[in-house]
């Protein structure tokens, strides 16, 4: 065959590749990895629908963490910041990032909002996605844990109808359990049926930021995250570098 | 619609491969889309055909290769096709099951063109 001229081509060069289309966007959230991973931070991903209470969850999480783990939070919104506002309240650094139009966080987008944190210190990491049950499933960010919300007003067939969501959540929280009484068609066994339909042994655990139920069960859970990421440590004689 | 941000993703990859192999264009793109990718190939080939404007690949079609979703089953050893949004073994019924095929989003070839009938990456 001819190689020089080219005369023996006729048709176009077909180039095998077989590679995830999305390499790119998982290769930063390595590299996020690996910040959190070098400061021992546990980074949590938060995702559901829009209201399902994210925020509202953090509100109540953050008050009964931060002397046992330093916390700080990423908000992802399309306009607005109004949750980064509500966490700063807290007392709490709060980066927000306003996605426009975009539906979701991605690597990048996280990446550049951890530039405007200091993760010196910190021993936890929330960040809150874009509500939304379908395009942030697709999106590594590099975060440890993904947390999946539902609200008991949303329906208990959530699982069944956003497998992919569900399939690869670490932990479902069915939240605000207090309005259970008040409806007649949210069973919380269905939802965790599904989830196990989905080949998921992920918890379910009911919670209810208003009455404070289930909420311990969700403490104890990132204690156990950040102890199996990082050991059991004393953080606060672990910060003073007692040896 | 975060399709149109998986076609800017693969479009950035497709052109990066044509620039190494220095194509003058890209004549196809074929991609692997798993039941449970999270994608919706109607979707990615509506955003596609928007996408591709101004890069090399705009001329370039995109062929979309479904991808069921197949899972093992460690209690009996069986591996088969099942239908989203139950994963449980078709012949035991255990839910704790591993899925091996149809979770996946991928970059399968591309067809580069040089010039006009002419091969490209060739010497």
């Amino acid at each position: 065959m001819c190689e020089n001229c080219g005369c023996a081509a006729t048709g176009p060069e077909h180039v095998q590749v077989v590679k995830p289309l999305l390499e790119r966007n998982d290769a930063e959230a390595r590299h996020n990895r690996a910040h959190f991973d070098a400061h021992g931070v546990l980074a949590v991903n938060l995702m559901s629908a829009p209201g399902s209470g994210k925020t509202r969850l953090l509100e109540v999480t953050i008050p009964a963490l931060r002397d046992e783990y330093p916390c700080a939070v990423i908000e992802g919104d399309l306009e607005t910041d109004n949750d980064a506002a509500r966490i700063r309240r807290h007392g709490i650094p709060a980066v927000q990032i306003t996605t426009g139009s975009a539906c979701h966080l991605d690597a990048r987008m996280v990446h550049h909002a951890l530039h405007e944190l200091d993760l010196d210190g910190l021993a936890l990491l929330f960040i809150e996605n874009v509500g939304n049950l379908v395009c942030p499933a697709s999106f590594a960010l590099g975060t440890h844990r993904d947390v999946v919300l539902v609200s008991v007003t949303e329906g208990d067939d959530k699982p069944a109808k956003y497998p992919v969501m569900f399939r690869n959540a670490d932990l479902v929280l069915v939240t605000k359990v207090d309005l259970l009484g008040v409806l007649d068609d949210f069973e919380v066994a269905n939802v965790a049926r599904q989830v196990r339909e989905l080949g998921n042994p992920a918890p379910v655990v009911a919670i209810s930021a208003r009455t404070g139920e289930g909420l311990e069960l969700w403490l104890d859970w990132l204690r156990a995250q950040s102890a199996t990421l990082y050991g059991a440590v004393d953080r606060g004689v672990a910060a003073l570098g007692t040896t | 619609m975060h399709e149109l941000a998986v076609c800017q993703a693969l479009l950035d990859e497709v052109e990066r491969i044509a620039r190494a192999r220095r194509a003058k264009r890209v004549a196809a793109v074929r991609v692997r889309v798993g039941a449970l990718a999270g994608v919706e190939p109607e979707l990615l080939q509506r955003a596609y055909e928007v996408a591709r404007a101004g890069t090399l690949a705009e001329d370039a079609s995109l062929a979309i290769e479904d991808s069921p979703v197949r899972v093992y089953c460690p209690r009996c050893g069986n591996e088969g096709t099942v239908q989203v949004p139950r994963l449980v073994c078709a012949a035991c019924g255990e839910w704790r099951t591993e899925v091996v095929a149809g979770d996946d989003l991928t970059l399968m070839s591309v067809e580069l063109v040089a010039a006009d009938g002419v091969r490209a990456g060739g010497s």
